[in-house]
């Protein structure tokens, strides 16, 4: 017993070094699914992120992810104040949709003073305006069997330059904070920020935040889109999926 | 003289819960590396002011132990539900077999200066046990193991919570906000550090085969000079 505790704090390092095999192993991945279930239940489907006061934002909201896409295409957009630019909305949807600007910001709209929060741990409060993704999602009329909204985004990111991408299910999708923003502190969105718009789904964490969306699509799985994760992260380096904790 | 000191369930609830604050602390560390600042208030990111910066965690200390800040999530956010359905199973069966009253429970009369006094100089003198009552806890004792129970877990699990922007958004706000609730995070992290360091050093000092043995078996030799008192 002397041998084993002297093992447990002595050789830690190793003990520790054999754990990291063990990282992505199914009974620690099924903990996203059980907090996800357990969150739902507690806190309930529609509940809302806090909101706060104008004077409760952070003095300066830093930029994370993609500062600047960068792309051709991208900076083609960006030239002209992105007029030409288009929200396509298809997939499972019955009418696909191509959305202006001008047209997003004449859809009922949704100003939310929140608090972005990064995986990494750090936090920003900031506010945003958009229209509800729900209410886009109403104008395009899910199918029947869509199950996920998949957000493809400008930026392609890394040496790989793999594209951005997001998605989240229709809980969320639908959740009255869920919004498609083109503003942030009252101003247009920033390219920093995701010019021109970007996806606010306030009960998860900042990379779920997809910026610069050029895409919105319906699906019934997420197999088949990247790596089948669900997201750039979660392909890439194993973030959870859902991203509410 | 062998003594039945801890009841299953007791054994059974340190045992599980050793072993999630094992994984919990260095997966907590290699997360804190992605971000080794802390603030005060609602918000905190690299333009605001951070009480605390300090350098990154080097990696024998944390879990994995190379920068994989998905990694370290899937293993804390894994035990934190062991820790904390442990505890939610532990404490109430505690109090229904009277373990918390019995043994945890914290009288006036411990608390006196100079019983403290005393108490103190006998830890110095490596005299953990009263003679008279060999296998109760002295005052130190229940002080930690109550400290941990009832303010340094629950902390930690709530503190957690509250930094999950999918939890009750009120949770935060009783911590003065989700980046006072990850410095209190922190704080109580290092407190139970302490706490382990200073238990483990103590189940050495009081004679680790005895005090392992008993938390495994539940059989505890009360030691020679107690017996020879007694």
């Amino acid at each position: 017993m002397i041998t084993r505790r002297g093992l447990i704090v002595s050789g830690g390092a190793t003990l520790l070094a054999g754990c990291d095999a063990w990282s992505n192993s199914p009974i620690l991945l099924n903990a996203d699914e059980a907090h996800r279930y357990l969150q739902r239940s507690i806190t309930g489907r529609a509940a809302l992120a806090r909101e706060f006061r104008p004077d409760q934002r952070s003095p300066r909201f830093r930029t994370n992810g993609t500062a600047n896409p960068n792309t051709p295409e991208y900076n083609a957009l960006a030239a002209n104040g992105f007029a030409d630019w288009r929200l396509q909305v298809g997939g499972m949807v019955q009418r696909p949709l191509s959305l202006s600007l001008a047209q997003l910001r004449s859809l009922p709209q949704r100003a939310q003073i929140t608090r972005h929060d990064c995986v990494e741990g750090w936090s920003a409060i900031g506010k945003w305006q958009g229209p509800q993704l729900e209410q886009v999602l109403r104008l395009a009329g899910l199918r029947d069997g869509a199950r996920y909204i998949v957000f493809h985004c400008a930026d392609v990111f890394g040496q790989r330059k793999i594209p951005y991408y997001e998605s989240i299910d229709l809980i969320d999708a639908f959740h009255p904070q869920t919004i498609l923003a083109w503003s942030m502190n009252d101003t247009p969105l920033g390219v920093g920020h995701g010019a021109p718009l970007r996806l606010r789904v306030e009960r998860q964490l900042g990379y779920k935040q997809a910026k610069y969306l050029m895409r919105i699509e319906a699906v019934a799985s997420l197999d088949g889109i990247g790596r089948g994760k669900g997201g750039f992260w979660e392909d890439i380096a194993g973030y959870e999926w859902y991203a509410g904790i | 003289m062998q003594v039945y000191r801890h009841r299953l369930i007791t054994r059974i609830w340190h045992w599980i819960n050793a072993i999630a604050v094992l994984v919990m602390i260095p997966s907590g560390l290699m997360i804190f590396n992605a971000h080794p600042r802390l603030y005060w208030g609602n918000y905190g990111a690299n333009f605001d002011h951070a009480w605390l910066k300090l350098p990154q965690w080097p990696g024998w200390l944390t879990l994995p132990s190379t920068y994989d800040l998905a990694g370290a999530r899937h293993w804390h956010l894994a035990f934190a539900l062991v820790l904390a359905f442990s505890l939610l199973v532990y404490l109430p069966w505690s109090l229904l077999n009277r373990h918390l009253q019995r043994d945890l429970r914290i009288r006036r009369a411990e608390l006196a200066p100079t019983h403290l006094a005393e108490d103190l100089e006998a830890h110095w003198q490596l005299r953990f046990h009263d003679p008279a009552d060999p296998k109760a806890y002295n005052i130190f004792q229940k002080a930690s193991y109550a400290g941990v129970l009832f303010i340094l877990l629950p902390l930690l699990i709530f503190t957690g919570l509250a930094l999950a922007p999918g939890m009750w958004p009120w949770l935060a706000d009783v911590f003065g906000g989700r980046q006072s609730a990850r410095s209190l995070h922190f704080i109580a992290m290092a407190l139970l550090s302490l706490f382990v360091v200073v238990h483990l050093t103590l189940v050495i000092l009081a004679g680790p085969v005895n005090e392992v043995g008993s938390m495994i078996t539940g059989w505890w030799k009360a030691p020679k000079d107690a017996e020879e008192a007694a």
